[in-house]
């Protein structure tokens, strides 16, 4: 198989790029992928603790770069699965330390070691922006179901097309659909619809994606949990499966209280 | 006050705004913007053909991303404009 270099961008931040980065990694892994995920967030470095891999760092993305480390060197081993690796942002630098060729010939290395890189994009549009995109084969742009949200997202796949990027995939997180019963929250329909472009997953409000990244431990690979089964399936789709979107109702008491773990 | 009349969903007037902002965002036009634009036209139209200005509408309609430019532009019917001629519509 060809390897994919997949984005995840926004536009807005805190929309859930980090997590979603990391949990699409992992279920890729658990799949039997081999993958790579690139924090590409140079100076607001987090990709690395909501892996739970934040002691383990010694080399990063700019070392790579700048040539103080070979590739492997820099590439993280994931804890739990054989081939997860994690390319850490630096923390010390920004954004400009990098070039979108760079990224590109950095990339371009990394597909002889892997099937997949995934790439977490900053907030904003500019530099860390560009760089994120420069070598992606695919980009999933993230939104919340909020209006600001889904206007970044909108700039976002706007610039995507204008790059040559484009067509994006749009993932939407954390939906609540207590929310969206009550007519208080952008239906998936509305944001489809609004942005005009295909719909690769939607996540569900879960607060075990807290537990999770409290633990450094990415929640796809509890089957338990809505959200990590979203995940999972948007791994599945991004494997060329056809994978119907989960049933999403408002839950009752009794299924939240065993939700929690 | 307004829950007492039923209240209007939110997520209505999200959808709602966001179509009008987002319209606004990929065409980088502004609604005084467009004003102008409605006014030109109907100037240059004005020079070759009787129009009625006051029911023109020029709106940006979208079709997934792609954008046009949709303008409903009435011409005054031939009877009518003879109706106006000077000396006729008068008295």
């Amino acid at each position: 198989m060809a390897s994919k270099v997949v984005t995840v961008a926004s536009g807005k931040g805190g929309v859930g790029k980090t997590t979603s980065v990391a949990n699409i990694g992992v279920a890729l892994a658990s799949r039997g992928q081999r993958v790579t995920c690139i924090d590409g967030d140079i100076g607001l470095r987090n990709l690395d603790v909501v892996l739970g891999l934040e002691n383990r760092i010694v080399y990063d993305l700019v070392d790579v770069i700048e040539g103080r480390c070979r590739l492997r060197q820099a590439m993280i081993r994931d804890k739990r699965l054989a081939e997860m690796y994690l390319i850490p942002a630096a923390q010390t630098r920004d954004k400009t330390a990098i070039s979108p060729s760079d990224m590109v010939r950095l990339c371009d290395e990394l597909r002889q070691e892997v099937d997949w890189i995934i790439i977490d994009s900053p907030a904003g549009i500019e530099r860390g922006f560009k760089n994120a995109i420069a070598a992606a084969d695919r980009v999933l742009v993230m939104t919340n179901p909020e209006i600001s949200a889904v206007r970044d997202a909108d700039r976002v796949i706007g610039l995507l097309d204008a790059e040559g990027k484009g067509p994006a995939s749009l993932i939407i997180n954390r939906l609540d659909p207590a929310l969206v019963k009550r007519g208080d929250m952008l239906t998936v329909e509305d944001v489809v619809d609004l942005l005009a472009v295909e719909l690769i997953g939607v996540i569900p409000e879960d607060e075990n994606v807290i537990v999770a990244s409290n633990k450094g431990q990415p929640l796809s690979l509890d089957g338990r949990s809505k959200a990590g089964q979203a995940f999972q399936n948007i791994a599945r789709r991004l494997m060329g499966e056809q994978v119907p979107f989960l049933e999403l109702e408002p839950q009752n008491l009794f299924q939240r209280l065993l939700g929690r773990k | 006050m307004a829950w007492f009349f039923g209240r209007k969903k939110s997520a209505n007037s999200a959808k709602e705004r966001l179509q009008l902002v987002l319209i606004h965002d990929r065409t980088d036009l502004t609604p005084s913007e467009l004003e102008a634009l409605k006014d030109d036209l109907i100037d240059t139209i004005s020079r070759h053909i009787e129009i009625d200005p006051t029911a023109v509408t020029i709106n940006v309609a979208h079709d997934g991303r792609s954008q046009r430019l949709v303008a409903d532009i009435p011409l005054r019917s031939v009877g009518r404009r003879r109706g106006r001629e000077p000396g006729r519509a008068v008295g």
